[in-house]
């Protein structure tokens, strides 16, 4: 089933993300793609993560295609204005890529290309409602007419941890509102938190119009750790998991992320308004079936159609 | 007339007091007729133009988008978010309210709930900001504002379903 399927029908839905090298091939996507495929519904291809250079997510994507299993586009404001963000979509959409995820990116200054202009022409609403109102009112953001009209499944992301922690469910409130249908969370360590969030977006009820995945990721190492933290915006990392992290013997650290990873997943998924998992996990893509096996997690099998749909 | 890039920056005039001044400023007949004497002659306009910015640069570090969104921002310029996000925050902020790009300084939008939210206005933070105009840059926003041009500038979020999207009109 796709993802949208999937989502639609109630059931646990699992996520991951591939990271495209830095460098003109795909072969490594392919292989990655072909190793998840029986394990997650659909994989996010990222958009020059962290402002790094790297293979572009829709040619990513398409490799994602053509391994046997569903991509999610992932689409930034950071580098595109809005005539190129549309293009995008129409060429995403005519080749058969049907999921996209809109955030706003991550600013060029923490990139390897430190000078480059930042371009945030449209925000993440902004860039959900247009892509929305591509699909359904048939026209672009000039007014003007498409024939015909992309076909697309729209994901948004939300940040539950980051201050002002009053208004992070209401701007998913704006997120859905523009358009979107599902939403991948930043990594949950603060189970508690989450649910904290995850009420309020509740008492909005926002999870009834929108699928909440919620993020979930495994820390390799101390090292990993200590560079998410320090490097990577927007992720907090409480005492206790570097505690426990630290606690065991480098060689077993990864072994305890994994077990980690799979105590969050099994206790979000308790947690009313959770219709499933992102893996944050890009880089670390073999890690997925010990995860999902330490947490007991299958989705079910049905024979996958081979268009990426 | 973009080149300087977007700093957060605390307003030095308080909440309050904005939007105390909100009021009097609001579109009338008056202010109508003004404007529409200032536009007539190149040089009012300048002049108008030149002392709005020195104003507003000074109370909100304005960088004259020509499109003001102060009203419904707790008064805290949007366009100082180095990523120009005029819907709010994006998902970097520290956890200590601090911005992302600039670690020394307060994120907007940290700020601008805390001043909507002293003054009760926590729903203007929900309405949806259209693209902005980049062609507006360097225009006189009061007069933009007072001759009905910035009627489109946001909508409220149930409106978003219909009609004809985010697309200002040509």
């Amino acid at each position: 089933v796709s993802l949208r399927e999937r989502l639609a029908s109630g059931s646990f839905a699992v996520t991951a993300e591939i990271s495209p090298p830095r460098g003109a091939s795909t072969q490594k996507i392919t292989e990655t793609a072909a190793q998840l495929k029986d394990w997650v519904d659909a994989v996010n291809v990222t958009d020059n993560q962290g402002s790094h250079a790297r293979l572009a997510s829709w040619a990513g994507s398409l490799a994602v295609i053509a391994a046997g299993l569903e991509p999610v586009m992932q689409m930034t404001c950071r580098d595109r204005n809005r005539i190129a963000l549309q293009s995008d979509l129409l060429g995403a959409s005519a080749l058969g890529i049907r999921n996209i995820l809109v955030m706003t990116g991550d600013h060029p200054r923490f990139g390897d290309h430190p000078g480059a202009k930042p371009v945030f022409d449209l925000d993440s609403v902004q860039l959900l409602w247009t892509l929305r109102t591509m699909r359904d009112q048939h026209v672009l953001l000039s007014g003007r007419k498409l024939a015909p009209a992309p076909d697309c499944f729209l994901g948004a992301v939300e940040n539950p941890f980051a201050p002002p922690a009053e208004f992070r469910a209401e701007r998913l409130g704006k997120k859905v509102a523009a358009g979107a249908q599902f939403v991948q969370t930043q990594f949950v360590f603060d189970v508690p938190a989450f649910a904290r969030w995850l009420a309020q977006v509740r008492d909005l009820g926002l999870h009834e119009r929108c699928a909440v995945l919620a993020g979930v990721g495994a820390v390799r190492s101390v090292r990993a750790l200590e560079y998410m933290r320090d490097h990577v915006p927007g992720v907090e990392v409480p005492d206790d998991v570097d505690r426990r992290l630290r606690k065991v013997p480098p060689e077993k650290q990864g072994a305890e992320g994994v077990k980690l990873a799979a105590e969050i997943i099994q206790q979000v998924a308790e947690i009313p308004g959770v219709a499933g998992v992102h893996l944050l996990v890009a880089g670390n893509e073999q890690a997925v079936p010990d995860i999902l096996n330490s947490a007991g997690v299958r989705i079910s099998q049905e024979p996958r159609q081979n268009d990426g749909r | 007339v973009t080149a300087a890039s977007p700093v957060p920056v605390h307003p030095r005039l308080g909440a309050r007091v904005a939007y105390r001044l909100q009021q009097v400023l609001r579109p009338n007949a008056g202010y109508r007729w003004l404007s529409a004497r200032i536009e007539t002659a190149g040089s009012a306009r300048r002049l108008f133009t030149g002392a709005e910015r020195q104003a507003k640069e000074k109370l909100f570090g304005c960088r004259m988008c020509g499109q003001c969104a102060l009203p419904v921002t707790g008064y805290v310029c949007p366009m100082g978010c180095p990523k120009e996000l005029r819907n709010g925050p994006c998902g970097g902020v520290g956890a200590d309210g601090s911005c992302e790009v600039y670690p020394e300084r307060r994120c907007v939008w940290v700020d601008a709930y805390d001043r909507a939210a002293s003054a009760g206005r926590t729903a203007d933070l929900r309405l949806l900001h259209r693209p902005a105009d980049h062609r507006r840059w360097g225009q006189s926003s009061w007069l933009n504002y007072w001759q009905d041009r910035d009627e489109d500038l946001w909508t409220a979020g149930a409106t978003a379903e219909a009609g004809r999207g985010p697309g200002a009109h040509p």
